[in-house]
């Protein structure tokens, strides 16, 4: 049986309540199985609990930066860790950037690779290198997607608060 | 005849100048977020991302109530922007809190013996700034 017709409008409109309620609901599933699946740690509660109203965007756009800063960091050791001659100490100074902004930006599994990585370059070791090289963009990306999907999410609770506002 | 409480700017009262404080880090997430935590206190806030640029900065504006710099940073490190600090006669009174994501007792120890306030491991907590409330520069 069909739900009643009052029920199916508010589920099809896309700022009903329920639908808001949904959304809501669907974020907060993907932010609790990123802290399960170790993706995110207690930092990004912290992140979470300094947006306010006077800065409604401040975890999207840390999440922002920490994204830009990690592609370009991909982007320098791959370059470093493909030559011949690997530049350990350039490697890790990388490595060192990228552990600090996953660290503060609560995304754990990328700091642990981060952790791992600098003992490869400690150990002037370049297949370990470019193992871990793979685990850190591995551990990235799989967070980026959730992020990008998080703050999709985000931005449709937004514009629909602000709709109510107006 | 008392000055009227409540303002219009970003915290501090009418009439009481808002305490400024100086962020130096080379991390655009790290000074995101310090800068954040720094607001949400209440202080005012000028993040840069080089000692060099913060030293530009104190050269116009000296009258910081304190420095929070990252202390591994390209070109100058925040242990020589504290040095220079320290050593000049119109800055030396500004306290100077070092932050790093390395527990390195000897990093610590120079950094507190070359005249830091304070130093912070990262990532810094609203308990690491509510702690430095009371050690502004009056």
């Amino acid at each position: 049986m069909p739900p009643p017709l009052c029920s199916r409008v508010l589920l099809s409109h896309p700022f009903s309540p329920m639908s808001l309620m949904a959304l809501r609901e669907q974020l907060n599933m993907l932010v609790n199985s990123m802290y399960i699946e170790g993706l995110l740690d207690q930092q990004f509660q912290q992140l979470q609990m300094l947006q306010d109203a006077s800065s409604p965007g401040f975890v999207a756009e840390v999440i922002t930066l920490f994204c830009e800063d990690a592609e370009r960091i991909l982007t320098e050791l791959t370059k470093l860790v493909d030559q011949a001659v690997v530049e350990f100490q350039k490697v890790d100074a990388y490595v060192h950037q990228l552990k600090g902004s996953s660290s503060s930006v609560g995304a754990q599994n990328v700091k642990l690779a981060c952790i791992q990585f600098r003992q490869f370059c400690e150990e002037n070791n370049k297949d370990g290198c470019l193992n871990a090289l793979n685990v850190v963009k591995h551990h990235y990306y799989l967070l980026r997607n959730k992020f990008d999907t998080m703050l999709q999410l985000e931005q449709r609770i937004q514009a629909y608060d602000s709709k109510q506002q107006n | 005849m008392s000055s009227p409480r409540g303002g219009d700017k970003e915290g501090g009262r009418d009439g009481e100048r808002q305490i400024h404080v100086l962020a130096v880090d080379d991390s655009s997430v790290d000074r995101a977020v310090i800068a954040k935590l720094l607001r949400s206190s209440k202080y005012r806030v000028t993040a840069v991302d080089s000692a060099k640029k913060a030293l530009e900065l104190l050269g116009t504006e000296p009258n910081v109530n304190m420095i929070i710099t990252d202390y591994s940073m390209p070109e100058m490190t925040g242990y020589e922007l504290l040095k220079r600090v320290k050593e000049s006669p119109t800055l030396r009174e500004i306290p100077v809190v070092i932050m790093s994501s390395e527990n390195d007792p000897d990093k610590i120890n120079r950094c507190l013996e070359e005249g830091a306030e304070d130093f912070l491991l990262k990532p810094v907590r609203p308990s690491d700034v509510s702690r430095l409330c009371g050690r502004m520069r009056s």
